[in-house]
């Protein structure tokens, strides 16, 4: 009994957190990865890509509730999310048109376009604090709950109760359509393959007669879909806060290259590394451990490693150690 | 191939691919070829041969729009394509396989030649077919990315990839750069097998005496310039050419 509550326990406070934030964070990875791979620069924008996204979808579902029109059971948030696409799209498509493609024909090194994107990155996120303001914003409606709490400790008879919310496993199920369309897309269309050719080997993609502009036009698109997707399956799972998402950019970063960046396998993979060492790290493992050790080993503290305010600690420190022993990733991707 | 080199003497008329009295650099740069001409016809074989820094490579891009042809011309089937991108001469039929990097490691061989075929709209399954019937290896091998394969296979991959938007002329930079003397050989006679499908080939070698043996016209450059100019045996033949660049 004291073993499945330490099982249960582990995957209320573990598990399920690790798993919904692993996705959400491989969602951001997968568009920082793309960019990198096709446009060949790091995108500091991303995270506030994520949060214009998320913005947009947000102001779509307040107007969506005050009009009556929801989902049921399922956040109206799912319902606005083409809509915050959209926007996406077209803020991403103009930025490109007035920023990017000024420097891509000056054939401008990486390096440059790194400190262009950070000089992106604050307009945009300018742009959504005038916007939707600095605060904590709530969009999040329907059933919060799969099982509460109360509800698994009733059906089970355990002392500790599972509970899986609504969120985490749509964030999952998103997460994972959206990942099965991206790389039935890049292996199977010509569209795709024609992206991936031109991430491998940009001159001889374009002897083959792959036009630039428009592989850098579907990576756009692709990306904004991911951001939104990413951002607003964020901001249901916790909350959206403007300042929050410019944050993400570290752990989202981390993913990216600690998988190898410009692999979408390897951003995936690395999102669930990066989320399940910050969740495993930052939680407090005496519920955990007192269940499963002897009462004269068990911990007196809270056997928590490091406090969750220093969270992005981890995935610096991971990030370090990739850099320094592994700089391709886990999966070959290009060295940073 | 005896009776080949017989029909490539006959250079009075006009030539199907001719880069005619190139002068040339790349960018700003100085000039790196001078007044250099270089030709090939259906069903032949030019292979420009030369030594080092002799400014083959370059020729060659000059032929394929890379670089800045100052003075001079070059001329597609009569038709001026001086001022073309590469990329258009690529629609206008040239396939062109560079020395390095040619293949796109990443992907399997069969994406490889698709994206070879990307500026084609119509059913590239025969020529696939046509490519794999030439290069069987690659058949075999078609699932496997083309980055695991060896030196010689690559260079296959590569070949097939400029093959399949059915060219009309294919230009090859040094295919046989790095490849064993036994690929070589093999490399040499695949290359022979295209250009029995009448498709003109235009090479850059650095292995002189083997690639002027398989050559119906041979440009031997230095310093950019034409030193000597004849089919692939006349140079074999030649005292002079033998002396400077064939090691006697």
């Amino acid at each position: 009994m004291d073993f499945l509550n330490a099982i249960v326990a582990l995957s209320n406070f573990v598990l399920v957190p690790a798993i919904a934030y692993g996705s959400q964070l491989a969602l951001g990875a997968l568009g920082v990865t793309l960019i990198y791979g096709i446009l060949r620069f790091s995108n500091f924008a991303h995270g506030d890509t994520m949060a214009f996204g998320a913005m947009i979808t947000i102001l779509v579902t307040w107007w969506m509730q005050s009009a009556g029109i929801n989902l049921g059971p399922l956040p109206t948030a799912l319902l606005a999310l083409p809509f915050g696409i959209l926007g996406c799209v077209a803020m991403l498509l103009l930025t490109d048109r007035l920023i990017y493609r000024f420097y891509r024909e000056q054939k401008a090194k990486p390096v440059i376009l790194v400190i262009v994107s950070m000089g992106v990155m604050f307009i945009m996120n300018g742009i959504v604090r005038f916007i939707i303001g600095p605060n904590d914003q709530r969009f999040a409606d329907g059933e919060r709950f799969l099982i509460s709490a109360r509800e698994f400790k009733a059906m089970t008879g355990l002392s500790e109760g599972l509970a899986i919310r609504t969120s985490s496993v749509i964030t999952v199920v998103v997460a994972v359509i959206a990942v099965a369309l991206l790389f039935w897309f890049l292996n199977r269309t010509r569209t795709g393959k024609s992206m991936r050719a031109y991430s491998d080997n940009e001159d001889l993609a374009l002897l083959s007669g792959i036009n630039p502009e428009r592989v850098v036009m579907v990576t756009w698109l692709i990306v904004a879909a991911l951001a939104t997707v990413a951002g607003v399956l964020y901001g249901l799972d916790k909350s959206f806060k403007p300042f929050t998402y410019f944050q993400l950019l570290l752990p989202i970063f981390a993913s990216a290259i600690v998988g190898g960046l410009g692999n979408p396998l390897g951003a995936i993979t690395g999102g669930f590394v990066i989320a399940f060492s910050e969740v495993t790290i930052t939680y407090a493992w005496k519920k955990v451990a007192n269940y499963v050790l002897p009462e004269s080993i068990a911990p007196d503290g809270l056997a928590q490693l490091l406090s969750t305010d220093y969270k992005f600690a981890v995935s610096f420190v991971i990030l370090l150690i990739v850099l320094l022993f592994k700089p391709t990733g886990l999966f070959k991707g290009k060295a940073v | 191939m005896s009776g080949t080199a017989a029909k490539a003497t006959g250079a009075g008329d006009a030539p199907f691919l001719i880069g005619d009295s190139m002068t040339g650099g790349y960018g700003k740069g100085p000039d790196i070829l001078h007044d250099c001409t270089i030709a090939v016809n259906p069903g032949e074989i030019a292979v420009i041969v030369g030594p080092n820094g002799a400014g083959k490579s370059t020729a060659m891009k000059a032929v394929f729009g890379m670089l800045d042809v100052r003075q001079g011309s070059v001329r597609l089937d009569g038709e001026d394509i001086t001022r073309l991108s590469p990329q258009d001469r690529v629609v206008k039929g040239m396939g062109f396989v560079p020395q390095t990097n040619n293949i796109f490691t990443s992907m399997s061989v069969e994406e490889n030649l698709e994206m070879g075929a990307f500026i084609r709209r119509d059913d590239i399954a025969a020529t696939m077919e046509q490519v794999y019937d030439l290069f069987p290896i690659l058949r075999e091998k078609r699932k496997q990315a083309a980055g695991e394969l060896s030196g010689g296979q690559r260079q296959q991959v590569a070949v097939g990839r400029a093959l399949m938007t059915r060219p009309k002329v294919l230009m090859l930079d040094e295919p046989t750069a790095g490849v064993s003397p036994i690929v070589m050989d093999e490399l040499f006679d695949r290359i022979i097998e295209v250009s029995r499908t009448g498709i003109p080939i235009l090479m850059v070698e650095q292995n002189a005496r083997q690639a002027l043996e398989i050559a119906d016209k041979g440009y031997v450059l230095v310093q950019g310039r034409n030193a000597f100019t004849g089919t692939g045996k006349d140079l074999l033949a030649d005292p002079e050419v033998r002396k400077s660049f064939l090691g006697g």
